[in-house]
């Protein structure tokens, strides 16, 4: 329900809403969308990032969140682990129980690889069932996937690894055949023809999607394709550190039981980090739509082991979080509401920018708009953001749109007394999406052998700036790659020793650098508590 | 900023005093508790925050989503962390879409009494027990369609005095309709093959070679659809 003065600053809104309902605004120019970015994205801000001290991305900018965490000690260093113990020994481990982790595991084991998926929280427990907009795939006849080539690159701003976006675009068309082989239900025409439409910097409409649930349809889909075929899944186990062999190549994992806070070793010829992102390190203090899950204890691992990382400076912000009310500040509202028609309104109720921008120069005109412009709008908690038209969807589509395309966002709402049909929403950027992480190839092959990775924990695929509908895509493209290739892999492997020495290694390196640090990795999970910090008591 | 009066709450029988503004799971890391199971999205899509509830002077069992549900004053509260049903294994490739096909892995749907408790408790509204008469039924299509929105709490089954599990079903049916029951989309198989066929390797690889300023002049000028 709006309170008073926003209620009135609504009836701005409705004012202003039939001169706009049939008026074009015009879009960017190129050096205009570089411009807003430089200034006002949050990427650009000097003193959110610091430099790495150790490790193969040493002298490299990172949020500093996520540089505490990368030289932060490991959580296993005082603690006795026999690695001689081995509780699990697998062709294939694969470590994140997401989308990414769940299409790697059906992969390897059709190669005919055993299997085991680990997962910190529930199978399923992942940003992927978040994931609410869409799939992109060049499957339409006026469409190719060279065209999905050139927005993918250019929505990177052409700083993406061409290697990877060819392999994005070329398997996208398979990528959703997959999925309607499953049964997943997707949005279809009464003749089977796929109901597609535009997101942010797309030049076809090649958006599929499953009503406003699309990432948690994929989900459940694979999820329970994974059960019925019998793979192993251990949930609420985390891995904390990668095992190496005696040559430096990857062969398993220490995990963590989080109810009886044993260590288990898994060896394994070949392993996978599927952790998804890090929006819950909450960079520069943002809200983020992201998982619970999200602390980004892949990149952690991984780069303690000595595996590249990529892309590490870039966050993608979401345009569209919620501010308002604050008991759902930081939720996503999907890009198809835009994708629909709803636009962005100053508090004046006047459009200030084309509502199709790419994310991160959208995002960065609505900063521009609040924070320069100072025509952004307050709410009750002291936060600002600009509105959402979301009332112009029904008025374009007709009546009964948004219950058909956005029940989630509809049922989220009306939960606090607001009803998008016909009032609109206040919305500000929020952390979304992890643009780097592990460097791949088109193997999804790490920069160590035997080492692969695929979904959010991995960079290059999406440069710079991701574009909405890519990631739903990229996850099951590299996740069943990963799969595939990790599978075959370990045909060829005979395991060796384990060693935990590259975790003593990394720790030397950044003492060596003059590191001194209290934080431990991986983070695991965030903290929200509102306890005063107790200082632990110290005896001497 | 305005402040937010202060309400008591009673988890799993102990008082805290936490802000009354907050959702379920907010006041249970307000009050200090790290969650580790029973949290999930935090957004309503996931499921994994079922709780029990009961309010103040009322004798009736409550259950909702901790990220949901706001608190009340006097709320006693736990969470369902876990919950162990029953799962069919199948091939989806060799069912076929009717109600068979559901009765061979779940044939307790016929033992509903239609007392309607799973469609009371369902956070998404959905009406459930409506949907498993169309799986008794074998009315696939009706069933996957109005369960789509299902988010699998299990909090339903949790109710059912027959011990159906609700949300098992439903994927079921919603992968016996999608896969066996919807129309194939012919342009997407065109695409596949053409794909394979490599009908469009010349024009990807060319796009490969060209340096960013060479891309970046195609992509300005590249025609975007109506």
């Amino acid at each position: 329900m709006y309170i008073s003065y926003l209620k009135e600053l609504v009836k701005k809104v409705e004012k202003t809403r039939p001169r706009r309902l049939y008026q074009d605004f015009p879009r960017m120019a190129p050096h205009e969308c570089r411009e807003v970015v430089k200034k006002f994205h949050p990427d650009y801000l000097e003193n959110g990032f610091q430099t790495l001290k150790a490790g193969g991305n040493k002298g490299d900018r990172v949020p500093c969140e996520l540089a505490e965490l990368l030289e932060a000690h490991s959580r296993i260093e005082h603690i006795e682990i026999d690695l001689e113990k081995i509780a699990y020994d697998m062709d294939v481990l694969i470590i994140g129980g997401g989308g990414a982790g769940a299409a790697a595991a059906l992969a390897s084991q059709k190669e005919g690889a055993k299997v085991l998926l680990v997962t910190k929280l529930r199978f399923g427990d992942a940003n992927t069932i978040m994931a609410q907009g869409g799939i992109q795939a060049a499957d339409k006849e006026n469409d190719s996937p060279a065209l999905h080539y050139l927005d993918v690159m250019g929505g990177g701003h052409f700083t993406n690894i061409p290697e990877l976006v060819y392999t994005l675009v070329n398997d996208a068309p398979m990528i959703i055949k997959w999925l309607e082989d499953l049964g997943a239900m997707l949005d279809k025409a009464d003749d089977g023809t796929m109901l597609t439409i535009h997101g942010g910097g797309t030049s076809r409409k090649r958006m599929h999607s499953a009503r406003d649930y699309t990432g948690t349809e994929i989900m459940r889909t694979l999820r329970d394709e994974t059960l019925n075929r019998g793979i192993n899944v251990l949930e609420f186990c985390p891995a904390v550190e990668l095992l190496l062999d005696e040559e430096g190549k990857a062969a398993g994992s220490v995990l963590f039981n989080l109810e009886t806070e044993e260590y288990l070793i898994v060896r394994a010829k070949t392993v996978i980090l599927a952790t998804g992102g890090s929006g819950r390190l909450h960079f520069q203090g943002f809200p983020t739509t992201n998982h619970y899950g999200a602390t980004g204890d892949g990149l952690v691992m991984g780069y303690r082991a000595g595996a590249r990382l990529a892309f590490m400076d870039t966050i993608q912000y979401h345009p569209t979080g919620v501010v308002f009310p604050s008991q759902i500040m930081g939720l996503l509202v999907t890009e198809k509401v835009r994708g629909l028609g709803a636009t962005p309104l100053n508090i004046d109720g006047d459009q200030f920018v084309y509502h199709l921008e790419i994310r991160d120069v959208e995002s960065a005109a609505i900063i521009k708009e609040c924070s320069y412009k100072k025509k952004g709008i307050s709410t009750p908690d002291g936060t600002t953001g600009v509105w959402l038209d979301s009332p112009l969807i029904e008025l374009l589509h007709g009546e009964g749109t948004i219950e058909r395309q956005l029940p989630a966002m509809l049922r989220q709402f009306a939960r606090f007394g607001i009803n998008i049909r016909k009032e609109p929403i206040l919305v500000y950027p929020t952390l979304h999406y992890q643009n780097g992480g592990l460097l791949i190839d088109k193997y999804s092959r790490t920069s160590i052998e035997n080492l692969y990775a695929a979904g959010e924990n991995t960079g290059g695929i999406h440069g710079r700036n991701r574009l909405m509908g890519n990631s739903l895509l990229d996850i099951l493209v590299f996740g069943r790659r990963a799969g595939f290739h990790a599978a075959q892999k370990s045909k060829e492997i005979k395991l060796k020793k384990l060693t935990l020495e590259h975790v003593c290694q990394f720790r030397r390196q950044l003492e060596q650098n003059g590191l001194e640090t209290e934080s431990i990795s991986p983070l695991l999970f965030p903290s929200y508590n509102h306890h005063e910090t107790v200082r632990s008591l110290k005896c001497n | 900023m305005t402040k937010v009066p202060l309400v008591d709450i009673y988890i799993m029988g102990k008082k805290y005093k936490v802000p009354a503004s907050l959702t379920v799971m907010n006041a249970m890391e307000y009050a200090g508790f790290q969650l580790k199971r029973g949290c999930g999205c935090r957004a309503g899509f996931c499921g994994a925050c079922a709780i029990v509830y009961r309010t103040a002077g009322n004798y009736e069992l409550k259950v909702g989503l901790a990220c949901q549900t706001k608190v009340e004053a006097n709320m006693f509260l736990a969470q369902i962390p876990y919950s162990p049903p029953l799962k069919g294994t199948y091939d989806i490739n060799t069912l076929t879409p009717t109600a068979s096909s559901i009765a061979l892995y779940y044939p307790e749907i016929y033992r509903c009494i239609g007392c309607g408790s799973c469609t009371k408790v369902c956070p998404q509204n959905i009406n459930v027990m409506h949907y498993i008469a169309h799986a008794q039924r074998g009315e696939i299509a009706q069933c996957a369609t109005e369960s789509f929105d299902c988010i699998m709490c299990g909090l339903c089954a949790s109710r059912c005095p027959v011990h159906i599990v609700q949300y098992h079903v439903t994927i079921l049916a919603r992968r016996l309709y999608s896969k066996h029951l919807l129309p194939q989309a012919s342009h997407l198989k065109r695409r596949v093959m053409e794909i394979k066929e490599g009908k469009y390797e010349a024009e990807l690889r060319q796009l490969m070679k060209l340096s960013s300023d060479e891309l970046r002049i195609i992509y300005n000028s590249r025609d975007i659809e109506e």
